[in-house]
């Protein structure tokens, strides 16, 4: 084992171990504080608290294999779903699908609706994550310059973010206390939620680590990249798909949650040098880390209420974002 | 001998701009080539163009006698290392691991390397002295460092046609010395090399000059050849004169700037 395997090994086991540990926590958090005598509690573990845990780390994991996704497709160190607008995208059609629902769910019962409503949010997720980040590339006319793709992707957000706060003044009572799920929440995570969440981590993870040797070659930059062989346009399509697949999924089930895919490749990066392969999935365990541990902080901080996950990642992930921006200086 | 690579009445016109105005040119196995000209004068065009990075216009490139747009990407890969100019790499993984996608042409988006591959790779980078700093992240190395990593990837494709775009940027008198020389020898060993390069004693230091400006040709040949010595000193507005000089009893053409 040499000297760089070794470093990612001992960055995997670390991961590893915080996310076991957090679990732990997960599986204590409640709303009188953290409890550990699960025989006692079997059936609020079972039912509410391990689906919680459990659908934490997955989303975490989508997100950070979603911004490990983005930040080398577009070969920008802080690209992220959030800010290409393809959580907005994802927002959307998940407003779109609620409010739909509420209208037709009266109409097939109950039961047959959550099920249709599931399924429905993942797709208009991730059909939403597509056209949000294809709009934001349209307006940035490619990757070529990261401030201007940056920019757009705020633009893109901003508009689309917009389109849904419409939606959801005109039809309120469809939407009634589903404010804090696009705040970004795991409390409406279940069983079913986790079983949605761990296919698409089934499918996008090994997918993208099948390609993330092309994440290595755009390192070189897009014309030395297709030098090497490489088709692009259809890779390109096929990573984009992944990304949005990813983050919809996440966002279909846990609302807007930021910054995650943000900082979970920057921690990587910082602790070991690696190629993609590693860093994708060093990233999804990264964010599944950082999810999980912002959940049980959210539950535990203002017990017995709970602050939104996704408003204490937006605070951090700002901050974190502030820095890095300072650090960097440049463009 | 047949040409490996050859180019047609190539035209393109890129931003209004008239970038190649019907270049034909062809290279042999076993040539070392460097291009010269002026800024704008469409070395770097003709470069992407023979190494099917762009489609021109009009005119055609053929590599081995067929079309470099009927070849498969990967295939031709294998054919044609290409070194773009500096400034569009920049990332965060290992030089080594840089170095390493020059075998990609040949293992595939899916394939393993195997042993060959390192080897190839380990061959490239101690001839660019890149091992000092293989485990470095690209992002952290200084330009020349940089350069030399870049040149390793494209000389580990190991390819019988290398289009270098200013192979020499960055490096120091030594480092650039030991470019050249290797380029020389890889022509020797019945490659095609063909670089751009800006300093022209080390461009006259090839077998051949391309002396290019406004998109055209203006002269191909030989150092030795006057009349392609006094097209260089033309396309320059004479901002330096060619001399002989005799190093080591062996004559060799200079530049030297005119003040």
């Amino acid at each position: 084992m040499n000297d760089s395997t070794r470093a990612l090994a001992a960055v995997a086991a670390t991961l590893l171990l915080a996310a076991a540990a957090l679990a732990v926590f997960g599986l204590a958090a409640g709303s009188e504080g953290l409890s550990f005598a699960w025989g006692r509690d079997w059936d609020l573990v079972a039912a509410i608290r391990a689906p919680r845990t459990v659908g934490a780390l997955f989303t975490g994991a989508l997100l950070g294999l979603a911004g490990a996704i983005a930040q080398g497709l577009f070969r920008n160190p802080l690209a992220d779903p959030y800010l290409l607008g393809s959580a907005a995208g994802a927002g959307l059609g998940v407003v779109l699908v609620l409010a739909a629902g509420g209208l037709f769910g009266r109409l097939i019962g109950l039961a047959n609706a959550d099920l249709l409503l599931r399924f429905g949010l993942v797709g208009a997720a991730f059909a939403g994550a597509l056209a949000g980040v294809t709009l934001t590339l349209l307006l940035a006319r490619g990757t070529a310059q990261p401030m201007v793709l940056l920019l757009s992707g705020v633009v893109v957000g901003i508009l689309l973010s917009a389109v849904s706060e419409t939606v959801m003044l005109i039809a309120p009572e469809a939407l009634r206390g589903k404010q804090i799920f696009l705040l970004g929440s795991t409390a409406f995570l279940g069983w079913n939620s986790v079983a949605v969440l761990a296919g698409a981590l089934l499918v996008t993870l090994p997918l993208s680590l099948r390609f993330a040797r092309a994440l290595d070659a755009l390192v070189l930059g897009e014309a030395s990249a297709r030098s090497l062989g490489l088709e692009l346009p259809r890779v390109r399509l096929l990573l984009v798909v992944l990304m949005a697949l990813a983050t919809g999924t996440a966002v279909a089930q846990a609302g807007l949650v930021a910054f995650v895919g943000l900082v979970a490749p920057h921690i990587v990066r910082r602790l070991v040098v690696v190629t993609h392969g590693p860093l994708l999935a060093l990233s999804a365990l990264a964010g599944a880390v950082l999810l999980l541990a912002s959940d049980v902080a959210a539950r535990s901080v203002i017990a017995p209420q709970e602050l939104p996950v996704g408003v204490l990642t937006a605070v951090f992930g700002g901050l974190y974002l502030m820095v890095l921006l300072r650090r960097r200086g440049r463009w | 001998m047949n040409a490996v690579l050859q180019a047609e009445g190539l035209m393109l016109q890129l931003g209004g701009q008239r970038a190649l105005d019907g270049v034909s040119v062809a290279f042999r196995a076993g040539e070392w080539v460097a291009v010269v000209g002026p800024n704008g004068a469409g070395k770097s065009t003709l470069l992407s163009l023979l190494a099917g990075l762009r489609a021109a216009d009009a005119g055609r490139v053929q590599l081995q006698g067929r079309a470099l747009a009927d070849w498969p990407a990967r295939e031709r890969a294998r054919q044609l290392a290409w070194l773009s100019q500096q400034g569009e790499a920049d990332g965060d993984i290992a030089a080594r691991d840089v170095v390493r996608l020059g075998r990609l042409p040949r293992h595939g988006l899916f394939g393993a390397p195997d042993a060959a591959d390192e080897a190839a790779v380990e061959r490239a980078m101690v001839e660019t002295e890149c091992l000092a700093f293989a485990g470095r992240r690209l992002s952290q190395l200084s330009g020349g460092e940089r350069q030399r990593v870049l040149l390793a990837r494209a000389l580990a494709v190991e390819a019988p046609v290398l289009l270098l775009d200013e192979p020499t940027t960055h490096l120091d008198a030594p480092h650039q010395r030991a470019l050249l020389r290797g380029l020389a020898a890889r022509a020797r060993d019945g490659a095609a090399v063909v670089a751009v390069l800006h300093d022209l004693t080390l461009a006259l230091t090839a077998n051949r000059l391309l002396v290019m400006s406004r998109g055209r040709i203006q002269a191909d040949g030989p150092p030795d050849d006057a009349r392609l010595r006094a097209a260089l000193v033309q396309v320059f507005d004479g901002a330096f004169s060619v001399e002989r000089v005799v190093v080591d009893g062996r004559g060799r053409w200079v530049a030297v700037p005119t003040l």
